[in-house]
């Protein structure tokens, strides 16, 4: 077994000889997705012309399905099938997810009830489009309805605990807090999410004989392969499942739906391709969200603002399928010190649609409300709100005492707030002024976990001396396809042009995927071994092959360098070699896996945010004016994909902060908001300068090239800054997001302004 | 119905059902899925192609209301081989991740550039009389239709500023 300390010496890419890593390179698909040319899963041409699959979503929440009827659907123009729960073909049952690395299964109208609102009922298939999406209007669904319970507005810290979870405590919590000279008690609420990936959940499937070849928009690969082989009742191998290219995924494809199992089964029923895709109406309601939550937030301490006390409770609702709970405390557990803690979760069963994992799931509620609480503290105890995290800098986690595998959350705040000038911060609230604007300044600490999955990967060496990168991974985004090609080319010695990067297919040495922030570490990190393993490979046949300038070694002293191998001025190009040698090329296979006592360290990437907001106070408009983000998050592989991505979540965080919000309808326990007009995602105009900077950082026991993951740090906390920023403006504080003009304004008139 | 569209420089003879969008008649029937479905309502701008010069969200036209008209989609801008500037400079300032917005944005600038060549005002013009200058705020203003959720959007702003000062 590996251990943490087996990844301490150096290597190729520690040593980093060709400055290839970190090298804000240009996206290695760029040239195709900005042509167009890129092909996404509904636009993969198919080998004979397809038919069109539309679904029917249910338009109560909760009931019995007594019929329906597909007469006049079956007899519409072009119509191939037409299917609800009463007639579609076998599938295996719905099973419960029990750990991350099970498949899931996804039968499609596996019951005569519905679940929630918008849950698949039936299914048509016509010769277009248009046919289908006519017919699909056709079909009549007549349900026993029953009252659904949609309401979740808890009272208290009252509900269930998730199944085998129990509170963490430390010390004496409610004690503590009681004699606490300065105390912050206050509840936030945050409302649902949708993910609003731009392009929507989509497959097109076909089959050659009992072989199935299915392109869809998933983020994971091998599970999404597995999920789909179980619920077609084939064996995996016999589904070749395909995602070179993904239109956003943010979570919300790390599920995987009906259009995945109903275009299959599909296809296998009329003998001919089909393409289904979800309305961006559909995506609503049937694909995940994230859940709303109730924070309840409380924090304690003496007068020169050391911690004595910090307790987060987070309330959510799972609907009735699926067991995903928004874990928004577990992120506040490593955060801060304080001899006396109390965190923990409680849920609600709902007849919701389906809760799930949208970027953050945790930090990207919890810290809405944590980092809230800390200003609000701040300004109780009258220090400096970043002061305040400083002085409670922890050395070790707080909760176990584990020590830190790296932590640079100070540097991170002084730095950043440097370079924002943050001691142009006014603390009264509402003292700069600009015109009919009220100028305030804030920040929030940004904090999200980092781990490393089992996966594999291969390279291989072909004649010409191009380095093949092979694996099941995907790029939602990212910059997979550009990072793995950086490690390939740093670890191998060769030029960035001779790298190919092959992924995003179930034939391909399998990893996880895309997801909690584990992407670039896991997929990176077995790259990096096929690029050890293939080096070991190399050396071996050179100083075996007599003809080879590298004959008779030593092999401990080969050189891997713009292509050639060398011992000291001994040297040939790979090309050269493996063509004398193995002329059809040479693959050779990597694995990573977690070091055996890696839980040994307590491992997270960390941030600072700073925000600058106007606020109209006569509309209660608030405008982004400036944004920075300071992070730690391991060595950097690509500072520009990099850069990238910490400034998108921090944009995701400036819309959960003032736009983005969705809520039940008690009625109907349908969405209100059912499309992009209505569901408010940050647009160009709502951000100004925004800039993301990252620090040198090399976490040597996060996995052999020191690197963790930015995908979901820079939503954490991004969106409480603003909050805070809202409050140091106008003196306002708004606990139940979105902070919309209304709430603003209503807050500005109860001050009298 | 039959329909004659000129699309990327070609004629191209149609005989389409007549509920059919110009978006779906570029994806499903032409063989042009550049152009991207991303809410099919006009409020997202993925779908954003050129209709004789002019930016569209071409899920809200049928494709029958074309006949005659010239249209330009991201598949006649460049090639990944022969890039367009404005692509390059989207690959150049990483304005992009996922992609799927993309070829709508770059159809969008080329659009909002050529209106704020002939003067057209948006809401951030203060003087209607002036000339426009193309100001960090007028380009965010005349860009929120087209959504990225990927959110690249101060890359996107310097994508667009990095090939409008070039081209002027």
């Amino acid at each position: 077994m590996t251990q943490v300390a087996d990844w301490a010496g150096s290597n190729p890419i520690k040593e980093n000889r060709s400055r290839l890593i970190g090298k804000a390179v240009d996206r290695y698909e760029g040239p195709l997705k900005v042509s167009g040319t890129a092909a996404y899963a509904h636009e993969v041409v198919p080998p004979s012309p397809p038919a069109y699959g539309v679904m029917v979503p249910s338009t109560i929440a909760r009931g019995r399905i007594l019929s329906v009827d597909l007469a006049a659907a079956r007899a519409a123009p072009g119509v191939a099938l037409a299917w609800s729960h009463f007639d579609v073909p076998e599938q295996a049952p719905r099973n419960v997810m029990l750990n991350f690395f099970q498949p899931l299964t996804t039968p499609a109208f596996e019951f005569d009830r519905v679940s929630y609102w918008g849950e698949q009922v039936a299914f048509v298939v016509a010769d277009t489009l248009e046919n289908a999406t006519a017919a699909a209007a056709l079909v009549k669904v007549d349900y026993e309805i029953e009252a659904p319970e949609v309401t979740f507005d808890p009272i208290g810290d009252e509900g269930e605990h998730p199944p085998g979870e129990s509170d963490v405590q430390v010390g004496d919590f409610a004690a503590a807090f009681a004699a606490a000279p300065v105390r912050v008690d206050a509840v936030w609420r945050t409302p649902p999410q949708n993910h609003c990936t731009m392009e929507p959940c989509a497959t097109t499937a076909w089959w050659e004989g009992d072989k199935l070849t299915v392109h869809a928009s998933v983020q994971l690969v091998r599970k999404t392969q597995h999920g789909l082989a179980e619920t077609l009742k084939i064996p995996p191998e016999n589904v070749h499942l395909l995602t070179r290219y993904i239109g956003g995924g943010f979570g919300a494809k790390a599920s995987w739906y009906e259009d995945l199992t109903l275009a299959a089964l599909a296809s296998r029923e009329i003998g001919r391709p089909v393409k289904v895709a979800f309305t961006r109406q559909q995506m609503m309601h049937g694909t995940i969200h994230r859940p709303a939550t109730r924070l309840h937030a409380r924090l304690g301490a003496t007068p020169d603002g050391k911690l004595t006390a910090m307790s987060l409770i987070t309330q959510t609702h799972l609907g009735r399928v699926g067991n995903f709970v928004e874990r928004g405390s577990n992120f506040s557990r490593p955060l801060y010190s304080a001899p006396n803690r109390l965190t923990g979760h409680r849920i609600f069963h709902l007849d919701l649609p389906v809760a799930g994992a949208m970027r953050a799931p945790g930090e990207g509620s919890g810290t809405l409300a944590f980092e809230c609480a800390m200003d609000e503290l701040a300004e109780k105890l009258g220090i400096d709100p970043l002061e305040l995290r400083v002085i409670n800098e922890p050395e070790v986690n707080p909760e176990d005492g584990r020590p830190f595998s790296s932590r640079q959350l100070t540097r991170c705040l002084r730095e950043g707030a440097e370079r924002f000038g943050w001691d142009k911060r006014v603390s009264v609230p509402g003292r700069v002024r600009d015109g009919r604007w009220t100028l305030g300044l804030g920040m929030a600490t940004a904090i999200r976990g980092s781990s490393l999955l089992p996966a594999k990967a291969s390279f291989t060496v072909d004649a010409e001396g191009v380095i093949t990168v092979k694996q099941g991974m995907t790029d939602i985004g990212t910059g997979t396809y550009t990072v793995l090609g950086q490690i390939a080319a740093e670890t191998m010695g060769v030029p960035l042009k001779s790298v190919r990067v092959e992924i995003g297919d179930s034939e391909l040495p399998p990893a996880p995927g895309s997801g909690g922030q584990f992407g670039a570490a896991t997929a990176g990190s077995a790259c990096f071994e096929a690029g050890m393993n293939l080096r070991k490979a190399i050396v071996e046949i050179a100083v075996a092959d007599p003809a080879s300038p590298l004959y008779g070694g030593p092999s401990e002293n080969v050189t891997f360098q713009d292509g050639i191998v060398a011992i000291s001025n001994r040297s040939e190009t790979i090309a050269e070699l493996i063509r004398r040698n193995r002329p059809d090329g040479l693959t050779v296979e990597g694995e990573i896996k977690p070091a055996e006592d890696s839980g040994k360290w307590s491992t997270q990437t960390y941030g600072a945010h700073f925000v600058e907001v106007g606020i109209d106070t006569v509309t209660g408009e608030v405008r982004v004016r400036r944004m920075l983000g300071v992070f730690a998050a391991g060595r950097i592989l690509n500072y520009k994909t990099a850069r990238s991505q910490l400034t998108g979540g921090m944009i995701w965080g400036v819309g959960s902060a003032l736009t983005e919000g969705n809520a039940f309808d008690p009625r109907y326990g349908s969405f209100i908001n059912q499309d992009m007009a209505a569901y408010l995602v940050p647009v160009q105009a709502d951000i100004g300068e925004l800039d993301a900077i990252m620090l040198d950082e090399e976490d040597e026991k996060a996995n052999p090239m020191g690197i963790k993951g930015v995908g979901e740090l820079g939503i954490s906390g991004a969106g409480a800054a603003v909050a805070n920023a809202i409050y140091n403006a106008c003196g306002v504080r708004v606990r139940d997001y979105p902070i919309t003009p209304d709430k603003v304004l209503a807050g500005l008139m109860a001050l009298g302004k | 119905m039959r329909t004659t569209i000129t699309v990327n420089g070609e004629a191209r003879a149609l005989d389409l059902d007549t509920r059919t969008t110009l978006l779906d008649t570029l994806r499903e029937h032409l063989g042009l899925p550049g152009t991207k479905k991303g809410c099919d309502h006009g409020q997202c701008g993925a779908c954003t192609v050129l209709v004789n010069g002019v930016r569209i969200n071409s899920c809200l036209s049928l494709a029958v209301m074309h006949d005659g008209d010239s249209v330009t989609t991201i598949e006649g801008i460049g090639t990944p081989e022969k890039l367009h500037p404005l692509q390059t400079a989207f690959l150049t300032e990483d304005a992009f991740q996922c992609g799927y917005c993309t070829p709508g944005q770059i159809c969008s600038a080329l659009g909002m550039l050529e209106e704020v060549k002939q003067n057209w005002p948006s809401q951030e013009t203060a003087d209607l009389t002036a000339r426009i200058t193309l100001t960090d705020d007028e380009l965010r203003e005349r860009m929120s239709g087209n959504i990225c959720r990927c959110s690249a959007y101060p890359q996107i702003v310097a994508a667009i500023k990095s090939y409008a000062g070039g081209a002027a």
